[in-house]
């Protein structure tokens, strides 16, 4: 996957490869910039092109290559075999529109139901997001909605197909602390109830220690790392988790400076030589500028893109 | 709602009286005498000018004069011209034709203007978007006078022969499509430069990105969501502009020679006859000001985020 723009090619994927089945979460954790969106949008096939080209690779969905449908087909399978919610549902929901329209629109004009079918099952999925008077709410736009209502009003939306796969686009940045957590359970009481395969794509660790099964993280366009959540909290396989991990705030290290990840994500027209990640890395050797880190299979399903991996591991 | 729709008619009363009143004192209270000229060479009798003066309240301070001129307006009575001819009357025959133009122009802008900006708005720098922009900035740089003449002569039997586009003194629709086109002209250049514009910045939005993931189809995606959107300044703009293509149609009436109101106002002024001008202007600031109420409330129906209290 890369953008061709002005500045020169973008590879902004490059090796990234994760799987999710039914009834589990993925998250999908990184810095802004890392490529954990793009992924999202390759998979749902809304990117623009140009500047996007997919040049190889493959997105396989109930075995089959979406990259090899055509564009009618691959906009079947959206909203109705993978659906997405993204950040901020404020500019997501068309403001002209009642929520009930937007919800309905899914219903009439992909399943054929009737106006009033459409709009009995527009209540219901506003109930079951937990949204309180839904009958009174479902002819509201979105702007008299709260923030967290509005998510859970994108999730209703999202739901109304019954998709197999739900990707998530950091669905919790926008919204109080409070709300967060409210709708991070909502997404995980849903997904239980429904079987249904979730993608969660955050830089918040908090919310993937919650919610997540499996973690993909990401860095410079490529995945770094890949392994079972308890795993990876115990025991990063890679510095630059390592160093994630480190940089969260603790209670019981008050007083003392926060540590910070040196540096900033390279430009993805322009990444260093070997592993991207050696100029801010903090155990950097000279193998690092010069060879890209193959994948090292730590066990388990574990994976890191790191020379030292073993070593890391061990000494987490 | 309601109470908005109150207040909105009320706030029109002052704006009514104001420009009104503007437009009365600059036609009698300005030029010294209303009589000079109006007697071929020689002065007019005092006779007459007695018997006018009195039936145009000249003799009533300014104020008393434009209540009492208010006051037959209301009952319907724009009042006679010097000659004694019903300014009414003229209004009546020539204002249809002048609407009918309108409603012809407006038609076209729109929807010229509208599909124009939209397909340039899609395809950005394509060859239809380069196409668009050049005729447009074409009609915008050029006066209506210039248009107007240019395609009279060449449709026209003296050029291509590709239409008659000489005018009837009862026109039907038919012969007012050029007439119409060549009033909205300009109007259908900025309407296509502010669609596109509204839908090159609509495009990327994410409202925009939420449709096409739910999977609905590319049509309603454009048709629906964006361009719903990307209307709501355009609108304000057509309704507007109805109002000044009455205004404005005095030249395209002149190039066609159609007996509209836009003649009927400029000889009004020509031959100093104060009572129809008062009386056409008046009409015009009333279709002007119903206008904008008209946009105002199709505002909040257009956009629900603006609510009126």
């Amino acid at each position: 996957m890369e953008f061709r723009t002005r500045d020169g090619v973008a590879k902004v994927l490059n090796g990234v490869s994760y799987h999710v089945a039914a009834g589990e979460t993925l998250a999908v954790l990184g810095e802004s910039g890392s490529g954990k969106s793009v992924t999202a949008q390759t998979i749902m096939g809304i990117l623009d092109t140009p500047p996007g080209f997919i040049t190889n690779g493959s997105i396989r969905f109930r075995g089959e290559d979406l990259l090899k449908k055509s564009a009618e087909e691959r906009r079947q399978v959206r909203g109705e075999g993978i659906a997405m919610i993204f950040q901020d549902a404020l500019s997501a929901l068309n403001p002209v529109f009642t929520i009930g329209f937007q919800i309905e629109e899914q219903l009439k004009v992909r399943r054929g139901m009737s106006k009033a079918d459409a709009r009995k099952r527009a209540i219901e999925l506003l109930d079951q997001v937990k949204i309180p008077n839904a009958k009174g709410r479902v002819t509201d736009y979105p702007h008299q909605f709260s923030g967290g209502m509005r998510q859970r009003a994108m999730i209703a939306m999202s739901l109304a197909l019954d998709p197999e796969l739900l990707i998530a686009d950091e669905p919790t940045t926008a919204l109080d602390v409070t709300v967060q957590a409210q709708i991070m359970d909502l997404l995980a009481e849903i997904q239980k109830e429904r079987d249904m395969g979730m993608i969660l794509i955050t830089h918040d660790l908090g919310v993937v220690a919650d919610v997540a099964d499996r973690i993909s993280v990401m860095y410079a366009g490529r995945i770094v790392e890949h392994a079972d959540v308890y795993e990876l909290f115990r025991a990063p396989g890679h510095p630059y988790t390592e160093s994630l991990l480190e940089s969260l705030p603790r209670v019981d290290l008050r007083g003392q400076e926060l540590k910070t990840i040196k540096g900033l994500p390279p430009s993805l027209t322009n990444i260093p030589p070997g592993c991207p990640f050696n100029p801010r890395c903090p155990r950097v050797f000279d193998r690092c500028t010069t060879e890209v880190p193959a994948v090292h299979n730590l066990g388990m399903g574990r994976t890191s893109r790191c020379h030292i991996a073993e070593e890391v591991v061990a000494r987490g | 709602m309601g109470r908005y729709v109150l207040r909105r008619l009320l706030q029109l009363i002052p704006v009514f009286l104001g420009t009104t009143f503007l437009i009365y004192a600059l036609v009698w209270a300005i030029p010294q005498d209303p009589f000079a000229g109006k007697c071929g060479q020689r002065p007019c009798d005092p006779a007459y000018i007695a018997e006018m003066s009195q039936k145009l309240n000249l003799n009533d301070p300014l104020v008393v004069q434009y209540f009492k001129y208010l006051g037959n307006l209301v009952v319907g009575d724009f009042g006679t011209t010097f000659n004694g001819v019903s300014v009414g009357e003229q209004i009546a025959t020539s204002w249809p034709i002048t609407l009918k133009m309108g409603i012809i122009a407006l038609i076209i802008e729109a929807v010229i203007g509208i599909i124009a900006g939209v397909l340039t708005g899609l395809r950005k720098s394509g060859f239809l978007d380069n196409l668009v922009l050049v005729s447009t900035l074409f009609l915008i740089s050029l006066p209506v006078f210039v248009t107007g003449f240019v395609l009279r002569l060449y449709l026209g039997p003296q050029g291509f022969d590709i239409m008659d586009t000489s005018v009837s003194s009862d026109p039907t629709f038919g012969e007012l499509i050029l007439p119409g086109f060549v009033l909205g002209s300009l109007s259908m250049a900025y309407v296509a430069r502010l669609t596109r514009t509204s839908i090159v910045e609509n495009r990327r939005a994410d409202y925009v990105r939420t449709a096409i993931a739910k999977g609905q189809p590319q049509s309603r995606v454009v048709g629906i969501h964006l361009l719903r959107n990307s209307l709501i300044p355009v609108i304000t703009f057509l309704g507007t502009d109805l109002g000044s293509l009455m205004g404005g149609a005095i030249v395209t009436e002149g190039v066609f020679n159609i007996n509209g109101i836009g003649g009927l106002i400029f000889r009004g002024i020509q031959e100093k006859e104060g009572v129809m001008v008062t009386g056409i202007v008046t009409l015009l600031v009333l279709v002007y000001l119903l206008m904008s109420l008209l946009v105002d409330l199709l505002y909040a129906v257009l956009d629900p985020r603006i609510r009126y209290e």
